[in-house]
């Protein structure tokens, strides 16, 4: 299953029960919501209100769902895959097994929008410190950022050496 | 004439006095007549009538000066222009802190190579030159060779810089670069390194990173960073593995020990650099990018240690004070 994140912008009318139309269908299909944000300043001159909803789901399902969306009278503005534009490498030293390297990575897993990418780890014996070498991709250099904040604290706590990259517009 | 003294001498005290010797000529003829009036290390002095090869020689065969008088009474007591101060460094500024403020005070100039005085007390140690209306210059605290200070000074006047980022240690960075190029562990390359003099007997002030972040508070000082010692993040390279350099090549990166300076950040780290970024520099060498709001990134590097090195950029010191004016 290839699982995309996705930004959708409906237009719904301002009164209640509507935007659990758009949610069931979702959910209906697996999908997962993330976020939902109700742009309560940016009514139409029809006075509808736009909503944002982020979810993530697989990616063979998306154009049926939009698809019933619409047949089921709902306005779909804008449909948006989020893709993960910036990545970095950062280097763990120290007892990354003993310290659950899985954990450790998920820590970096901020809704889909950055996440570990790939991962090469050398262990050299199994007593000694071995290292890694992971890649993460983010939504922009912003989210990269607040990833590499929260592997920053995670490897802080398990006395994890972190080795960041010294590129340009990084941290 | 322009009347010279030297505290401290040591290798870099030496160093310099020979320097003068060796390059007096071009000295005279592009700021005048000058003469080392007097020379000092901890417990003993020379003055009055005297040559450098003389004060040199009898140093090296009796280990100490010809006459009793101290560094801080021949301060006290003999006239000069410049105090070149060459002590070893404390960071709480130890003696030197002591014969710098003496000579500022007296107003005379002062030329350092040490950095623990501008470590413990910059911004008082600058206010008292200007109260004085005399220079104190410290090129040779940082990067050696490298110019650095007066890059930052001179060229980069008007420029806002961003962020510095600096190899400054070049212990740390011949034991690095060599681990990366055998694939051979720390403790092994800190025994070549300590066998080859580049390492000291006690590697803990570079290794831990001590060194490079007194030379990283100097650098913020002198940008406009107000920062201390304490304030520096510091992690040492003790930890880096030779498995490291394995799978940081993997992704086209060399492992680095990275001083930085920006408004949010103040550290001493090892950090992955790109293996084609000119950061990724190899052996005892030092390196520096600027990042600057007009004038994009300017890249210097050089050797950061030596006797000679060092000399060199006390002596453009001692050029920018009588040029610059």
């Amino acid at each position: 299953m290839n699982e995309v994140l996705i930004t959708l912008i409906v237009e719904l009318e301002d009164r209640p029960g509507q935007l659990l139309k758009v949610l069931e269908p979702i959910s209906k299909m697996g999908g997962n919501i993330v976020g939902i944000v109700h742009q309560r300043g940016k009514k139409t001159p029809l006075n509808r209100l736009p909503v944002e909803i982020s979810f993530k789901i697989d990616s063979k399902k998306l154009e049926k769902l939009i698809g019933s969306l619409r047949s089921s009278g709902i306005l779909v503005r804008s449909v948006n895959e989020v893709k993960l534009t910036a990545t970095t490498s950062v280097l763990l030293i120290g007892h990354l097994i003993h310290t659950d390297i899985s954990d450790t990575i998920q820590s970096i897993d901020i809704d889909g929008e950055a996440e570990c990418v790939e991962m090469h780890v050398n262990m050299p014996e199994i007593s000694g410190p071995s290292t890694a070498i992971v890649s993460i991709s983010a939504a922009g250099n912003e989210k990269l950022k607040e990833a590499l904040e929260k592997l920053r604290e995670i490897c802080r706590r398990k006395k994890i050496t972190m080795i960041e990259p010294v590129n340009e517009d990084l941290v | 004439m322009i009347r010279i003294a030297i505290v401290g001498f040591g290798t870099v005290g030496q160093g310099f006095a020979e320097l003068l010797e060796r390059k007096k000529e071009e000295i005279r003829k592009k700021i005048g007549e000058f003469k080392v009036v007097a020379i000092a290390d901890s417990k003993s002095s020379i003055s009055g009538e005297f040559s450098i090869d003389e004060a040199i020689k009898i140093k090296r065969i009796e280990g100490r000066l010809r006459d009793d008088r101290k560094a801080d009474e021949l301060i006290d007591e003999v006239d000069f222009d410049i105090l070149a101060e060459a002590t070893h460094t404390r960071l709480d500024g130890g003696n030197g802190l002591n014969y710098i403020k003496k000579a500022l005070k007296k107003g005379s100039h002062v030329i350092t190579s040490n950095k623990g005085p501008l470590v413990s007390e910059f911004k008082g140690l600058m206010n008292l030159a200007e109260r004085n209306s005399v220079k104190l210059m410290y090129e040779a605290t940082v990067g050696g060779a490298m110019p650095t200070i007066k890059l930052i000074k001179r060229y980069l006047a008007f420029c806002e810089i961003e962020s510095v980022r600096g190899i400054l240690n070049g212990t740390c960075n011949y034991i690095l670069s060599r681990m990366e190029e055998e694939g051979l562990p720390y403790e092994q390359i800190l025994n070549e390194a300590q066998e080859l003099g580049i390492a000291e007997a006690d590697p803990t002030y570079d290794v831990e990173g001590v060194d490079a972040a007194a030379k990283l508070i100097i650098i913020a000082n002198t940008i406009g960073v107000d920062a201390k010692f304490e304030d520096v993040e510091r992690v040492g390279i003790r930890k880096i593995t030779p498995e490291a350099f394995k799978v940081a090549k993997e992704k086209g990166y060399t492992i680095r020990l990275i001083a930085e300076v920006s408004k949010e950040t103040l550290r001493v780290s090892p950090r992955l650099v790109p293996l084609s970024h000119p950061l990724a520099i190899k052996g005892t060498m030092n390196a520096a990018m600027f990042k600057t709001d007009t004038a994009g990134n300017i890249f210097v590097a050089g050797r950061g240690a030596g006797k000679e090195e060092t000399a060199s950029a006390m002596l453009s010191d001692l050029y920018d004070i009588y040029v610059s004016n």
